[in-house]
């Protein structure tokens, strides 16, 4: 279709010498490089890693050296080597936001990424946010029941409301979708993230 | 000493009990660092993970565990069924491999080598005919009652026969439907499971369980040693709802495991077993044919009803409940139960109501839309009088009074239309319904001691566990009425069997049981103190009370000591009381049987067969409320729990292999925070409920969200959806019924 | 899970390097959202994962000549949503937007969410991919499972909910491999297939190509003169969250003077492949939309439609997706909830 209209040549200015870039060093992969050079097998100058590695993470902002298998989870570090359960193994498949943690301050499950993922990130769980207004909103709204959800929503309204600090009951209500709880606390939810609003101490 | 006088505070004298206050375990479970049993690792620990049976109805013709043991990282691998054995149900696990790992373990259960010999599967448990037919029914009992009594010569199921027939025929409108609810999963968030450590003949089990108290013997029964060797530790649980009472086998697996290997053990369901096997709720479909007089009063009542409840449990679900709640005066009901290859159903939240409630009070709602009436009218009409009641468990005139506060909450004057006679915007179009329920709750068995230091400091060590209710927080504020003190300032100690017995969290007993054992406690203790403060004051310690920190002659705190100086009197020792309540007593502190009204407003798109709630009411008589706060809560959980299984939730089993279709989170569909809309709670307590002492919320609000929902539905479309949940494809079926 | 190699490229050529010819033994990893579940239910069981998050050029969003919008296959969602170059795109902004997992968004990835594998529930459960040559979707539940292009052995539904609006919206994918010189640009929809065998997967790409950028058609101000292009998606849902549509579409309309010239129309989750529906863009062209209009064109996408013994609601949930996606690329309104 509206190749007429956009006149689109899949090859319009665009060359092969675009995508040429990049060896340049990024986090993990340089990471991994100088702290496994010794273990690595290297295939044509790429790093790869089997068997257990001892790796550096940083978490709630300490530099950590944890072990792990290239099949190991950052979240089956987090819980079983740094004692870090706030995040919850709930689902298989991300539908439950149970793992829920920042990643370079971003809200993603740590049961979906792989820890040799995370060398070079920043790694911020729920434990790091004990003096937010989040959590506290949350019991001031008394929004938990048996609780096992809630470190998942507490880091998931945390990153939301750092997107959208000013978030209506609406937005806040479309934004927290991604996270499962089985009790039915979301009312009191939608309650503790509209308290932090309106607290104006967000963000 | 004088005798204590077993008493709630009036609400105006009131102090702790009634005020709304913070969960006192709401900071740990808010950041992250309360301890549940998934939490709980211990030094050298192995993971165990279980081989789940691919198939639904096979015998097992050979199981060999041994290449489990060649994966690196597989410590111990052991079957839990061996060749010959038939297996009934998908999930059901084979056998077990313990490893340094999770990943490890679920690669030696993958190495298993399993070889099956498939057998016939029955799973269509709706289907009577079907399953008549594969000979997989029994009798699920009944019962007919008729205002007229058979004659000495009659034989009595001719009669009723005659008699039903004759009712029907006379009935000024009759309704027949068929009216159903699929099974669902309890689906806790944290599943069933365990961290155990066997070490000197003695066995620690840090347990996810609703049963603190009443766990030790069965690890014992089992494991060939006695309770007292045994202690089972639960801080917090991730989700019960009636499924975790018991030890289950692989919490007996994992003590053998951690027996036979030396090392603590971590079993916990995979999240496809905690689908498969934790727990589910039995399935019901009813048929029914109703009649009534002119004025909407149900005059004889028809039913059949079948269901099922697994492949080893008998029990659908019971005839007793139906109709629900209303009581006409004539009526026939039966059950029928068919065996599918399920796993065995669990208590969930108030068994066998939920069901009874969508699959009777859709057909009185249909009552309504055949006169062409006002739902909320019918259902009043319906109700009877305290004198000549229509209904069961509570009052008739509070189940009005509930009605008349729901229908106002809700806006049913203004928004309320004839069934499918609403505006339409478009294809979408709104409708309003209603449902009530009941339930006992009486308080369950419960002990504690309390202990009352020199220093003022007050703790409590109670057998008890926390699900969520706010149990810390209805403790603490017994406790705090009692002694006159801030709740935070009250120590507890819950959530091991080593501690005074309290009865399982199940059926709305636990909150009543621990005030009841609380309050006992706390009576007798101040009663101690007052003496002594008495003594001090030269006062009669009747006329002491303990208020705002201080014990003070009552109303005049000129004459009085601190709370800290009166605990001085006490002497060296801390005074130490037991308080003790056994179920079925009866006391002035707590009581049963409570009434509950719910409301919903929808609205249906009919292209597409989409639901939305826009609002829903409950209105809940508790009796005395302890803890306001947690106790809406509950209801808004309750409620979402509702919605959850009218509009989503269901177990799907493929009806030709057996399997379990949406054993994962991504597939078994429970409402998200998008979905449940405007939810308000309101708590019934005029005095002469809260004079009743308390009385259990856990079950009682989740009963009704299906038919007041499947009601506004109705409502909405002026079709019945006969089934829940009324998911896209079945909403659109009824429609295309219609036309 | 099964153990395996973790490999950590910087470079498309490194990436290239460390795949292997052989299907099944090298798995592409990302944003993981999809891949790590099915590893850790080895439903997968590779030899080796490819971490292709440290390849920068993978995670570049360019505006190229000719207004041509380039994104890297490794760009997250939560970017693209918010980036200002995909604002004359508002399919795929919708399409992103009804993924309503902020996790997920962030986390997952274009490349991954567009060859991300079937969610057929047979294949999830280590059924295969036909499971059993279709005889278990064919005889057993198939509520969730194709109504069109479904008579061969593949029943399943394609996952991705952001291909049908780049099909819509002309786009196309960059694919470099095996050698190290191979590039080629293809339509997106050339990147999709229904399988005929168990040793096919569902996407054309063999084991040792990566998918690179995703390059959207550029508008040229002379073209914006001529007519508006304008887009939209339209997803059935059961609820709230990010579980997968019952249906979806997306449309891409050029109205010019109030009046359709051209049209493009793709359904989502309906069929073993986006589902590209002449019929109903056919119908588009030479009139102005109304509900009618629209209506006809959700009709036409279906008529071809061979429903499953348990999912024949979903030809009208299609029809309707069409129908709304129609109504709404035209800036009217949808209707429904």
């Amino acid at each position: 279709m509206p190749t007429s209209t956009t006149s689109l040549d899949p090859r319009s200015g665009f060359s092969r010498r675009d995508f040429l870039r990049g060896s340049g060093a990024v986090a993990t992969a340089a990471a991994l490089q100088a702290q496994s050079a010794a273990a690595a097998e290297q295939t044509q100058g790429v790093a790869i890693l089997a068997g257990e590695q001892t790796i550096e993470l940083s978490v709630n902002g300490k530099t950590v050296a944890v072990k792990a298998e290239p099949r190991t989870t950052l979240l089956d570090v987090l819980r079983y080597q740094l004692d870090l359960t706030g995040a919850k193994p709930i689902c298989n498949d991300g539908s439950s936001g149970g793992a829920t943690i920042l990643v370079d301050g971003k809200p993603m499950q740590a049961n979906l990424m792989l820890a040799l993922q995370a060398v070079g990130k920043k790694i911020e769980t729920v434990e790091s946010l004990a003096g937010d207004a989040v959590p506290k909103a949350f019991v001031a709204c008394d929004a938990q029941q048996c609780g096992f959800c809630t470190p998942g929503f507490v880091v998931a309204t945390r990153a939301f409301l750092n997107m959208k600090p000013n978030a209506t009951e609406e937005e806040i209500r479309q934004g927290l979708n991604g996270n499962l709880c089985r009790c039915g606390t979301y009312a009191n939810i939608v309650h503790a993230a509209l308290m932090v609003v309106k607290g104006g101490n967000n963000g | 000493m004088a005798e204590v006088v077993l008493s709630w505070p009036t609400k105006d004298k009131a102090t702790a009990i009634g005020k709304r206050v913070k969960r006192l375990d709401g900071p740990e479970k808010s950041n992250g660092t309360a301890k549940y049993t998934y939490d709980i690792n211990l030094k050298n620990q192995l993971i165990a993970v279980a081989l789940g049976c691919p198939h639904a109805h096979c015998k097992i013709k050979s199981l060999d565990v041994a290449p489990a043991l060649k994966v690196p990282g597989v410590v111990h691998a052991e079957p839990l069924r061996k060749s010959g054995d038939e297996i009934e149900w998908q999930g059901e696990m084979l056998a077990v491999i313990a490893a340094e790992t999770e990943a490890a373990a679920r690669e030696g259960v993958a190495a298993i080598a399993v070889e099956y010999e498939l057998l016939p599967v029955f799973v269509e448990e709706d289907n009577l005919a079907a399953a008549e037919k594969a000979g997989r029914t029994s009798k699920g009992g009944g019962k007919v009652q008729t205002e007229k009594e058979p004659g000495d010569n009659d034989d009595e199921d001719e009669f009723a026969d005659k008699e039903i027939a004759r009712l029907l025929k006379e009935a000024a409108y009759t309704v027949e439907g068929h009216y159903g609810i699929d099974p669902i999963t309890h689906c806790c968030l944290e599943p069933h499971g365990s961290t155990v450590e066997w070490k000197d003949g003695k066995l620690m089990v840090h347990l996810s369980t609703q049963n603190v108290s009443g766990t030790d013997d069965g690890f014992a029964k089992d494991l060939n040693i006695t309770a007292d060797d045994v202690t089972v530790h639960c801080d917090y649980i991730g989700g019960g709802f009636g499924s975790k009472f018991a030890p289950d086998y692989w919490g007996i697996a994992a003590a053998r495991i951690s027996k036979a290997t030396g090392r603590p053990v971590k079993f916990m369901l995979q999240r496809d077993q905690e689908l498969k096997l934790g727990g589910s709720r039995p399935s019901g479909y009813l048929h029914v044919k109703l009649g009534a007089n002119k004025d909407g009063v149900v005059t004889v009542w028809d039913s059949q009803h079948h269901g099922s409840a697994g492949a080893t449990n008998p029990g659908g679900i019971s005839h007793t409940v139906i109709p629900y709640v209303f009581t006409p005066k004539n009526y026939r009901r039966l059950a029928t139960n068919i065996k599918t290859n399920h796993a065995q159903a669990r208590a969930w939240r108030a068994p066998n109501h939920p069901q009874a409630c969508a699959m009777t009070q859709t057909a009185l709602d249909d009552l309504a839309m055949k006169m062409g009436a006002d739902s909320l009218d019918i259902f009043l009409k319906n109700l009877g009088t305290d004198d000549a009641p229509g209904v069961s468990g509570a009052k008739p005139s509070v189940y009005k009074a509930e009605m008349e506060i729901g229908a106002e909450l809700i806006g049913w004057k203004k928004l309320w239309h004839p069934h499918g006679k609403g505006a339409a915007k478009g294809s979408v179009v709104e409708g309003l319904g209603l449902a009530i329920h009941t339930w006992g709750g009486g308080a369950n068995q419960s002990s504690c001691t309390v202990r009352v230091h020199p220093d003022g400091g007050v703790e409590t060590f109670c057998g008890t566990q926390d699900l969520g209710v706010g149990t810390r927080t209805v403790l603490a504020l017994v406790l705090a009425e009692c002694f006159g003190l801030p709740y935070e300032a009250i120590k507890l100690t819950i959530g091991n069997s080593k501690l005074p017995i309290s009865g399982p969290s199940g059926g709305s007993t636990t909150v009543g049981g621990i005030c009841e054992s609380h309050r006992r406690a706390g009576l007798d203790a101040f009663a101690q103190i007052a003496a002594l403060v008495g003594k001090k004051l030269a006062v009669d310690p009747a006329t002491l009370e303990a208020v705002g920190g201080r014990v003070q002659v009552i109303g005049n705190p000129a004459k009085s000591v601190s709370w800290k100086e009166a605990c001085t009197l006490i002497g060296m020792k801390p005074l130490e009381v037991k308080g003790n309540y056994d179920r079925g007593t009866k006391s002035p502190l707590s009581n049963s049987q409570v009434g509950g009204v719910q409301f919903a407003h929808v609205a249906v798109d009919k292209e597409t067969g989409v639901i939305k709630l826009k609002k829903f009411v409950a209105v809940q008589d508790m009796g005395l409320v302890v803890a306001p706060q947690q106790a809406e809560s509950q209801i808004y959980g309750s409620v979402i729990m509702g919605i959850a299984y009218s509009l989503f939730e269901q177990r799907l089993t493929d009806p030709k292999t057996g399997a379990i279709l949406n054993a994962e989170l991504k597939d078994y569909k429970l409402a998200r925070i998008g979905d449940i809309g405007e939810i308000v709670v309101n708590l019934y307590e005029p005095e002469s409920e809260r004079s009743r002492g308390v009385i259990g919320l856990g079950e009682p609000p989740v009963i009704a969200p299906g038919a007041a929902i499947s009601n506004a539905v109705c409502n909405a479309l002026g079709v019945r959806v006969p089934t829940l949940p009324m998911t896209p494809q079945r909403v659109l079926a009824a429609l295309k019924a219609k036309a | 899970m099964k153990n395996f190699s973790f490999a950590a490229p910087r470079t498309e050529a490194e990436v290239l390097s460390v795949l292997s010819a052989t299907p099944g033994e090298t798995e592409i990893l990302a944003g993981g959202t999809d891949l790590v579940g099915l590893l850790s239910q080895m439903i997968l069981a590779p030899q080796r994962v490819v971490n292709i998050l440290d390849v920068p050029s993978l995670k570049d969003i360019e505006l190229l000549d000719g207004g041509v919008v380039s994104i890297g296959s490794a760009v997250t969602l939560d970017v693209l949503l918010a980036h200002p170059y995909l604002n004359p795109y508002p399919a795929i902004q919708q399409a992103i937007d009804g993924i309503a997992s902020l996790q997920l968004q962030c986390q997952g990835t274009l490349g991954g969410e567009m060859l991300q594998r079937p969610q057929c529930w047979f294949f999830r459960d280590g059924r295969g991919l036909l499971a059993g040559g279709g005889k278990l979707a064919a005889e057993g539940d198939n509520r969730f499972h194709a109504i069109l292009g479904n008579q061969g052995a593949a029943k399943f539904v394609s996952a991705s909910r952001i291909a049908p609006a780049l099909i819509a919206l002309g786009a196309t994918a960059r694919v470099i491999g095996p050698g190290d010189e191979d590039e080629k640009i293809i339509p997106v929809a050339d990147l999709f297939r229904t399988p005929r065998h168990e040793g096919e997967r569902e996407n054309t790409l063999l084991p040792n190509q990566l998918l690179t950028h995703i390059l959207l058609p550029g508008y040229k101000p002379e073209a914006q003169a001529r007519g508006i292009l304008s887009s939209a998606t339209y997803d059935v849902r059961h609820g709230a969250g990010p579980d997968f549509p019952l249906a979806s579409a997306a449309a891409a309309l050029r109205i010019d003077g109030g009046v359709v010239r051209e049209a493009r129309v793709v359904l989502g989750q309906v069929a073993p492949t986006p589902w590209v529906s002449t019929e109903a863009a056919d119908m588009l062209v030479g009139w102005s939309v109304n509900e009618t209009l629209a209506e006809a064109a959700g009709a036409a996408a279906v008529a071809q439609a061979t429903p499953l013994s348990n999912n024949e609601y979903k030809v009208q949930l299609a029809k309707v997706a069409v129908k709304r996606a129609i109504l709404r690329a035209a800036g009217l309104e949808t209707g429904g909830l």
